[in-house]
């Protein structure tokens, strides 16, 4: 057994923590393993060539790109968050629960790019966060605020990541398709994306039950700090 | 009659648009980068064809395409492109309410029509869907629409669409492009035996008979691949290829959709575990101003560890119905 080609695998890890840029890391890391392999430099560019062309369905998602942007545009997240605020009775579990499940299910429909750190959990979701953990008991400490924007962000990652493989024309589907195809098993993405389902709902029950203990622990710490003020205040 | 390869073209030409405007705007490497790959996608099919009948050329120079992107990449920067004006965006949401969402629903819907009722449509005894995965032709198919209905709903000239989706795919830049090359690195290292190297590391390590630690090498192999490359895209091809395949389907008779599904799942529970996964876990604590840089993987970890026990009983229970 030829274990060379395993150093482009260590190619990979050492380029992301030199924070190398992450497509000369993998077009490289290829090269490593290859000519570890002992393959000529054109069997290598061959090789290279027809596995990047026959993946093109991997950038399909960029179809959508103008009806998002030209929606964008025309103010849809103006109009997303406007729709949210308008709910009332909102507490911190049901703010990120509720969070979770629109995550989830926008990125099931495909419509991953909608939500995102930089495009939601920043902007909106962290803030509205942050003022429905205040609302019972007054104020968080810096240390609970750090850790209620954490949770928020963890959620818009468990929601996106859970949600994806159930529509059918994403890339993780499309990647277990064309591995399988490539080795003679010939499937419909449906038939693939259908299994996710199971995991998605683990998910979003295990996500939501931590989301409910979170808010329930960061109570009992609030009150707590309330109650000690409070007999403090009676001394003085 | 429509086949996969007319949308290769439509989104080939797409790219071209994208790197022409990064001409106009003298961004000469992104204006490389997009042309590059407009090429590579205008002539997929060409190329793959040669290759079957024996000529490499096509290939080998669809290779170095490939290195090029590479090193071009390096070259980008990632800029951020002016969107509308905030009043602009405000008003019009506050005159389309609503509709806003609708042709971002299409893209789903249609979609999910098409695969199911596409097969059976004819015009006068020709199919109207020709060779290519009837999914992803539906997807495109669904793109266009959506695009058209959204200028009509926002009555802007479609011309803007054009412009907005280049917006998009600036913002991404190189990033659009790390699925697709994670895959082509998979490819490459199961050509290169990278899969059995692993696989036969495994099988000296555990009983290959038993399905129990079969499951528990593939799922966990997962992970931890997953948590080294920081992206299970990267490790699907090489566990599955190593383990999945040979010793799950092939040896013990493992469902291959089942198994798929569930092991990619399955890595993306490593994805939550790991800085690797810079973009998911990283980056949203410099975003959010965290003290600890590692502190949205602190808050997946709880969420994770059970999720990933749930997702090996699942494969343990339904990939061997």
């Amino acid at each position: 057994m030829n274990y060379w080609p395993l150093l482009g695998v260590a190619w990979v890890v050492v380029g992301f923590v030199l924070r190398a840029n992450p497509v000369i890391v993998v077009v490289s890391a290829g090269l490593v393993s290859g000519l570890a392999a002992g393959k000529s430099i054109g069997e290598l560019l061959a090789l290279l060539g027809e596995s990047f062309v026959s993946n093109r369905a991997l950038l399909m998602f960029a179809m959508t790109l103008p009806t998002i942007g030209l929606l964008e545009r025309a103010g849809l997240r103006e109009h997303a968050l406007r729709w949210i605020a308008r709910w009332r009775g909102l507490t911190l579990a049901r703010l990120l629960t509720g969070y979770l499940a629109a995550r989830q299910g926008l990125s099931m429909l495909g419509l991953i790019d909608i939500a995102g750190h930089a495009q939601t959990v920043r902007p909106l979701l962290a803030p509205m966060a942050e003022s429905a953990a205040s609302k019972p008991n007054g104020p968080v400490t810096r240390e609970d605020t750090q850790k209620v924007h954490a949770l928020a962000a963890a959620t818009d990652n468990v929601g996106r990541f859970f949600g994806e493989d159930v529509f059918l024309a994403f890339g993780a589907v499309l990647l277990i398709q064309g591995f399988y195809a490539e080795h003679g098993i010939v499937l419909e993405p449906l038939q693939i994306a259908l299994w996710a389902i199971p995991t998605a709902i683990a998910a979003f029950v295990i996500h939501a039950v931590r989301i409910v203990f979170f808010q329930r622990a960061l109570d009992r710490r609030m009150a707590e700090k309330a109650t000690t003020a409070e007999a403090r205040d009676a001394v003085d | 009659m429509l086949s996969i390869e007319h949308f290769y073209l439509l989104l080939a030409l797409f790219l071209l648009y994208a790197g022409g405007r990064n001409l106009r705007e003298r961004r000469f490497a992104h204006a490389a980068f997009w042309g590059l790959l407009a090429v590579l996608f205008a002539s997929g099919k060409p190329i793959l064809d040669a290759s079957k009948l024996g000529n490499a050329l096509p290939s080998q120079l669809a290779g170095a395409a490939v290195i090029a992107l590479a090193l071009l990449a390096t070259r980008m920067r990632r800029e951020h492109i002016a969107e509308a004006p905030e009043a602009q965006r405000l008003a019009s949401a506050q005159r389309l309410g609503h509709r806003l969402f609708w042709p971002a629903l299409l893209i789903p819907a249609v979609t999910v029509l098409i695969v199911l009722f596409g097969p059976t449509l004819a015009i006068g005894g020709t199919k109207l869907f020709g060779a290519g995965s009837i999914t992803l032709i539906g997807l495109a198919l669904a793109c266009v629409l959506a695009t058209i209905v959204a200028v009509l709903v926002t009555r802007e000239r479609p011309v803007a669409a054009l412009g907005e989706g280049r917006r998009l795919l600036d913002t991404m830049g190189w990033a659009a492009l790390l699925p697709l090359v994670l895959a082509t690195l998979g490819g490459v290292f199961a050509a290169s035996g990278v899969g059995e190297a692993v696989a036969s590391l495994v099988s000296a390590v555990i009983p290959s008979d038993s399905r129990v630690a079969c499951v528990l090498a593939y799922g966990l192999g997962m992970v931890l691949f997953t948590v080294i490359m920081g992206n299970a895209f990267a490790a699907f091809p090489v566990m599955t290829a190593g383990i999945g395949l040979p010793l799950l389907i092939q040896q013990h008779g493992a469902a291959p959709a089942i198994l798929g599904s569930l092991g990619m799942l399955t890595g993306y529970c490593g994805t939550l575990m790991t800085p690797m996964a810079a973009n998911f876990n990283l980056v949203p604590a410099a975003l959010l101003e965290l003290d600890d840089p590692n502190a949205v993987i602190r808050a997946q970890l709880p969420t994770a560890i059970p999720l990933l026990v749930v997702n090996l009983l699942l494969m343990y229970w339904l990939a061997f119905r």
